[in-house]
């Protein structure tokens, strides 16, 4: 990916082929397209010789992939005019929308596929027989599915995709790379893609929330680490003097997200030839390795990076600005500083070390007040604005969203308090709190910013339909309230019935009896998500339209917003 | 740029703003809030005395120990001696006791039931059910049908030991495959079974015209050593009563042809040493207690 940046790199803007009147191939195309055809070649001989039908599947895929991808810039490189698309036209930027519309949709549709799987594990929990004793229905393979679809499909598109939208207007400068965003934007998908298959074919190394096994973690390392440097080279280009708190989160999670990647995922294949590896962590380490992994992907994956789609769509929807630059600043470095001990908390009343649990504990208490500076940020940016909430549904569900932010970075110090945790912990009330920020928090805020970006991308007037929008708003807030206070009961409930002790001093219920308490619980649950899905359906309804409205906006495609016109 | 709008105020609120401006996104200068920053050196605060009292920092060799020498291993042992300690009272007296001495204490009686309730419910519940009501294949406790007797101590046995398990003292009796391993033609096989379900009075499929002599000659020549020529079973051996109307594992025609086609042979796990000795008393009465006890 080097090559490829240079091509149209910080270091070289403006520094096109001399106008010789003959087209050449960049370096990069040239480069890449070696690279892909090598890749190919490698991939065929892999799916010879793989140890199995899943590993050669992945293999023909990837093979069949590079070669698309040759094939991909052969064809824009005859089809492109002589120089590559200049930095600015007229003195104005002259931004690089197609990665971020390709991501959008992606989102949408990543979103709906993960929305509709968490619906079927739901409906296997409650019952049971919809497993339909296959191993590629089985809940144990969904699951992942479920997450992974969600937390880095639908989460990833949204925020690969916000954030090369957010880093090009407020640096007023091109998304750097001419194939660079492309690469990163189609190579996180193909890792979806590979991951996603992978789970249903029975390929995992078992680590939550980090299934795939060495050669998806491999890949996405390189997409990765192409996506900081497009982001780093966006943000040095930039024309303003100071860089907006959005891109600091960004660039927190990005980095971040590298760092706990590779801790986490440091194993060792047992050949080129098969998808098993060997995680070089053991025993309580590797949990401790795993729940540092896993805390942080919430906080920087969910939380930071979803705090930039925040402070950048929230004040730009509202027309408002941000509340407090200084709160900004604090919080923003007190969250980077605490989250990443929070971890041990996962941990509490096993065979990590005390020490570890205490750590765990008290920084998760020390982030809810940094957090919470975010949902200050968010909310007070409204002072002036409140009016909008009744006339705006995508305002109205990006402010609530940052109320459901607010609910659950309370929730999580509150159950990292080791008496809580006793209660709470393994319990369905953790994951009523996980679905709190995931449908409150990320999916709306998430939604919130497609809403924006759709007429802003595709320069429409407005939505189709802010009806329509109005709807999603309610039904999916139902169906959300509907799975977090069945949750809540459940995992109570739960958590009671499993420490209750006859006056004898036995169990006063046995394990079996307290699944069957959970069942009306579940019923309610998949109920919800169902009205979630409900209302996601509804969105890509209404995005489906607006893309395909012949109205255009007026020619402004310049620094302001044509959305941002009053609305009726 | 941005410097020459340093004194910009924002006309809604009155705040001034910083001077930046992204994209048209400006920031107000408002401080910290009180209470917010408040807080946040409260929990900063209680942290700290937190890690005073509780094991907190690593060391290079150690840790931290905390003043109040609090240890989660330390904690649990307290635990568990106080569960310990409010079971003390009977459970002794348990351990001590034989299974008629139990049988004929109302107050052991009734704690060893608790205890077997317990137990059961973890341990046995998947299988025969949360109240032992069973399920084919998986015999119901019950009634007073039992394959390998229902005495107290024949219970303890069958618990300890299983049947069919790896245990050496397991209980051993197989149905024969006598389909599968050719002892018996199929038209043999079938009159068998009409005559097994003519013992008990089940109703005959319509268009079925059943063979009972055959069936009765088949039957004491193949089944009656273990299950007796009068089908009454025997418990020595596992081979059920096919005259009380109880079916482990269905009584339609074609269940029990399989039956006899291909044996039956299910799998009681033997639990000494995966339960202590206490937990089996205990739950042998309970079992015993269940309703059909004998």
């Amino acid at each position: 990916m080097r090559q490829e940046i240079s091509a149209d790199g910080p270091g070289a803007p403006g520094t096109r082929e001399p106008d010789d009147g003959g087209k050449h191939m960049s370096f990069g195309e040239g480069g890449l397209a070696v690279v892909f055809a090598l890749l190919t070649l490698a991939c065929l001989v892999v799916a010879a010789k793989a140890t199995d039908g899943a590993y050669a599947f992945h293999a023909y895929l990837s093979a069949l992939a590079s070669l698309a991808t040759v094939f991909v810039i052969l064809n824009r490189y005859t089809d492109r005019p002589a120089t590559l698309p200049p930095l600015e036209i007229d003195g104005k930027p002259n931004y690089n929308f197609g990665p971020v519309k390709f991501c959008t949709i992606a989102a949408v549709f990543w979103g709906i596929a993960g929305f509709l799987i968490g619906v079927i594990i739901a409906f296997q929990l409650a019952f049971p027989a919809l497993n339909f004793d296959l191993p590629w229905t089985a809940f144990g393979r969904l699951r992942p599915l479920h997450t992974s679809a969600v937390i880095f499909a639908f989460g990833g598109n949204v925020l690969i995709g916000t954030s090369f939208y957010v880093v090009q207007r407020t640096c007023r400068a091109r998304l750097a790379g001419y194939l660079a965003p492309w690469f990163v934007v189609l190579g996180y998908n193909f890792f979806i893609v590979i991951a996603g298959t992978g789970y249903l074919l029975g390929i995992t190394q078992g680590k939550e929330y980090a299934e795939p096994e060495w050669y998806a973690d491999l890949w996405l390392t390189i997409v990765w680490v192409a996506y900081l440097m497009v982001f780093l080279a966006t943000i040095w280009r930039r024309k303003e003097p100071h860089i907006y708190v959005a891109n600091w989160f960004y660039l927190a999670f990005i980095v971040t997200i590298a760092m706990l990647h590779l801790g986490n995922n440091a194993s060792i294949p047992v050949s080129v030839f098969s998808p098993k590896s060997y995680i070089v962590w053991a025993g309580v380490q590797d949990a401790m390795v795993q729940w540092w992994y896993g805390h942080n992907a919430v906080g920087f994956f969910l939380t930071a990076g979803f705090l930039a789609i925040m402070y950048y769509f929230i004040p730009k929807r509202a027309e408002r600005p941000v509340y407090s630059y200084r709160l900004s600043i604090i919080h923003f470095w007190a969250i980077i500083f605490l989250y990443i001990w929070a971890g041990p908390h996962h941990l509490h009343y096993t065979a990590l070390p005390d020490w570890a649990q205490t750590l765990g504990m008290t920084f998760s208490i020390m982030l809810w007040m940094p957090s919470w500076g975010g949902m200050i940020n968010g909310l007070m940016t409204l002072s002036g604005a409140w009016d909008k909430l009744r006339t705006d549904p995508v305002l109205r569900m990006m402010v609530v969203s940052v109320a459901f932010y607010g609910m659950a970075t309370f929730e999580g110090p509150l159950m990292s308090v080791k008496a809580v945790n006793s209660l709470s912990h393994y319990t369905d009330w953790t994951i009523g709190h996980v679905h709190a920020g995931a449908l409150g928090w990320v999916a709306y805020i998430s939604f919130g910013a497609v809403y924006c970006l759709v007429p802003w991308l595709w320069n429409k007037r407005e939505l189709y339909s802010l009806k329509l929008v109005n709807w999603h708003f309610w039904i999916s807030t139902i169906g959300i309230v509907f799975y977090i206070s069945a949750m809540w009961v459940a995992g109570i409930l739960q958590g009671l019935m499993w420490r209750a002790y006859t006056s004898l001093g036995f169990l006063e219920y046995s394990f079996i009896e307290t699944v069957d308490a959970m069942h009306p619980f579940y019923i309610i649950r998949a109920v919800g998500g169902v009205l979630f899905l409900i209302g996601a359906l509804l969105m890509a309804f209404n995005i489906y339209m607006t893309i395909r409205e012949p109205e255009a906006a007026a020619a402004d495609t310049g620094v302001r917003n044509p959305a941002l016109l009053p609305a009726e | 740029m941005a410097d020459t709008h340093k004194h910009e105020v924002d006309a809604v609120t009155g705040i001034s703003t910083t001077g930046h401006e992204w994209d048209g996104i400006r920031e107000l200068n408002n401080p910290l809030p009180r209470w917010w920053l408040w807080v946040f050196y409260l929990t900063i605060l209680w942290s700290v005395l937190y890690w005073i009292a509780y094991p907190a920092w690593p060391l290079v060799t150690s840790y931290t120990y905390g003043v109040l020498g609090w240890k989660s291993r330390e904690a649990i042992q307290t635990d568990l001696a106080d569960l310990r300690a409010q079971r003390a009272a009977f459970g002794d007296k348990l351990a001590a006791a034989s299974l008629e001495e139990i049988e004929q204490t109302p107050e052991l009686l009734a704690f060893a039931r608790a205890q077997g309730r317990a137990a059961f419910g973890d341990n046995c519940a998947p299988c025969h059910g949360a109240g032992g009501a069973g399920a084919k294949g998986y015999p119901n406790l019950n009634d007073d049908d039992w394959l390998w007797g229902g005495s107290l101590e024949q219970i303890q046995q069958t618990i300890l030991h299983g049947a069919r398990s790896a245990d050496a003292e397991a209980h051993v009796g197989d149905m024969p495959a006598f389909g599968r391993d050719g002892m018996l033609q199929r038209p043999e096989i079938v009159a068998a079974a009409d005559y097994v379900r003519s013992l008990s009075n089940l109703a005959v499929p319509a268009g079925v015209t059943p063979d009972l002599a055959k069936g009765k000659e088949v039957f004491e020549a193949n089944c009656a050593a273990c299950h007796g020529a009068d089908g009454k079973g025997n418990p020595e051996l596992g081979a059920p009563n096919l005259t009380d109307g109880i079916w482990l594992f269905g009584s339609d025609r074609d269940s029990v042809i399989a039956s006899i086609t291909n044996g039956r042979a299910g799998l009681m796990p033997a639990w000494s040493g995966r339960l202590d000795p206490t937990t089996i008393k205990a739950l042998t009465v309970y079992v015993h207690s269940l309703g059909g006890g004998k």
